[in-house]
């Protein structure tokens, strides 16, 4: 290992995950504030001690709000921000923008950034955000289609892996009932419920090769997280969750991936975060057999297949067999994937989940703790660039 | 047992919006041909239009016929909000004639159950709001597979 360990995540911090328009009348500011103050208490910080806020998604707040500084620094009192800026796209930065908080800290602009996302989808929900979105010039070649959400969208990719290398039906179940399985002992989780084969095969189909169940939940709530330097860090609260590597971006063969669907083979049936994946483990000096549990970025089932070949767990192509052989269950998995359940059992909040459950697995206080874990992945996107990945470790 | 035939979203509320760009997109797709831009300086195709070729930055275009594709990608969506009774086949073209161009559409006319990857479609034009016209793609007309040859040489129009 030879990542630079030079800043760590301090805190996490939730509000409770609710359904779709549930949480109202509670409005996104006032979750995201709720999800920050959570962060500095269990940091051990005071609120008024954050001078840094690393946004992604541009800083939107979920579908069609947005997130802004001055506002959270006027309504928790937070005295002076000296810095303030976010990956650009969407929810493909989640992880990266902890990347975003490391550049400010090591450039000594800030010493505790804040990364935050709040979603609230009782205006707009994510399931037909790509047809309400506002008509432009290149939208326009993709709206008439009917493909109106995200994982209409990324059904046609699914569908192309099938064809390329017979993924079946089966390695898509077996994502979703395993992350359910991970979910059922968890308090915050919003399905608690096992999930059976029958009930798979049984469910509707929304945008056929993709049934209900492959699509992630419909929530409403916030996450933030706390970085700061390894040296501060550790004099806070919990264990640092060092930050051993982190990189987003992409290629062009990828680019606005499943918004423009110009990918060729074997872009197209892929996540686009191969090269993310290769700058990762170059900067962390590890490969994926180093990595002890995977929280891998679940919007829908088989971008968590195409994830795990693109990070290396697997051979292009070779992800259904992985998954149906039972590789990445808790129990019995040899990489066990998404032990919070995800966002297809536990709760949706553009990827902030899956960081908060890397760090606890660090920390070692995980609900479904994988025993021993030294690095903890965790994954943004797929989605439009950038993607990103981040590896967590232990302080060495 | 009778299976609903694939369409398109309801005509009249599919609304698209143009730059200077991919006006000239549309604009054939009014005169019913369906045509990609490529690069005069090099030859490369690219899709949607923009402003310059990502392969050698010319902003000088010509704008190329093109006629059937074959099946890259599709999906079968039913259950939309309020549409229940819609099926909808959308689905990512590609065409010989057009090497890396991928254009998003419809098939239509047809039972979902026949479309397979690697099938040949045919554009045809349908009207939409503010009197503009949508491609989208029809099964061959005989029952044929995907066995049948393809048109190999673009035709060029001038600019």
């Amino acid at each position: 290992m030879s990542g630079p360990d030079d800043v760590a995540i301090v805190g996490v911090g939730a509000t409770p995950y609710y359904f779709r328009g549930e949480s109202y009348p509670q409005t996104i500011t006032e979750l995201a504030c709720k999800a920050i103050l959570a962060a500095c208490d269990d940091a051990g910080i005071d609120v008024t001690q954050l001078d840094g806020f690393a946004y992604y998604s541009g800083a939107s707040a979920g579908y069609g709000e947005t997130m802004d500084t001055a506002t959270f620094m006027e309504i928790l009192g937070i005295p002076e921000v000296t810095f303030s800026a976010a990956l650009t796209s969407g929810g493909g930065g989640s992880a990266g923008a902890i990347g975003l908080a490391r550049a400010a800290i090591i450039a000594g602009d800030a010493t505790h950034v804040v990364t935050v996302m709040s979603l609230q989808q009782r205006k707009q929900r994510l399931g037909t955000v790509f047809g309400a979105a506002t008509l432009n010039p290149q939208n326009s070649f993709l709206m008439p289609s009917g493909l109106i959400g995200p994982g209409h969208l990324m059904s046609v990719l699914a569908r192309r892996h099938m064809h390329l290398y017979g993924t079946r039906r089966e390695a898509f179940a077996e994502v979703a009932i395993s992350t359910r399985h991970n979910a059922l002992n968890r308090p915050k989780a919003q399905k608690r419920t096992p999930l059976t084969p029958e009930d798979y095969f049984g469910a509707r189909m929304i945008a056929d090769p993709l049934c209900l169940f492959d699509f992630c939940l419909e929530t409403d709530g916030a996450v933030a997280v706390i970085t700061a330097g390894l040296d501060r860090a550790r004099d806070l609260r919990h264990p640092p969750a060092t930050v051993v590597a982190c990189a987003h971006g992409g290629r062009r063969e990828w680019g606005r991936a499943f918004a423009w669907y110009g990918m060729s083979d074997p872009h197209f049936a892929s996540s686009g975060h191969a090269p993310v994946a290769e700058h990762l483990y170059r900067r962390a000096g590890v490969g994926p057999a180093d990595i002890d549990v995977a929280l891998i970025y679940d919007h829908f089932t088989p971008m968590v297949i195409m994830q795990l070949e693109d990070y290396g767990f697997c051979p292009r192509g070779e992800g259904g067999p992985f998954v149906e052989s039972g590789a990445i269950r808790y129990e019995g998995g040899t990489l066990p994937v998404n032990t919070h359940g995800g966002q297809l059992s536990e709760a949706y909040i553009i990827g902030m989940t899956h960081i908060v459950e890397a760090v606890e697995q660090i920390r070692g206080n995980a609900i479904n703790q994988v025993p021993g874990t030294e690095l903890a992945l965790a994954t943004g996107g797929p989605a439009a660039l950038p993607v990103s990945g981040l590896i967590l470790g232990r302080d060495r | 047992m009778t299976t609903p035939l694939s369409s398109t979203l309801p005509t009249g509320g599919i609304r698209i919006t143009t730059d200077a760009a991919t006006e000239p997109y549309w604009q054939a797709a009014k005169a019913r041909r369906l045509v990609a831009p490529r690069c005069t300086a090099c030859g490369a195709f690219r899709f949607p239009p923009g402003p310059f070729c990502p392969e050698c930055r010319s902003q000088d275009v010509d704008w190329v016929n093109i006629s059937a594709g074959t099946v890259f990608s599709f999906s079968i969506v039913r259950h939309l909000p309020g549409m229940k009774d819609l099926v909808l086949v959308p689905v990512v073209v590609e065409f010989p004639e057009a090497p890396g161009v991928h254009i998003v559409s419809n098939i239509i006319d047809i039972d979902p159950d026949d479309v397979h990857i690697g099938m040949i479609v045919e554009p045809d034009f349908v009207d939409i709001a503010d009197n503009w016209k949508l491609p989208v793609f029809r099964g061959p007309r005989a029952a044929c597979d995907s066995t049948d040859q393809l048109p190999a040489v673009p035709e060029k129009e001038s600019t």
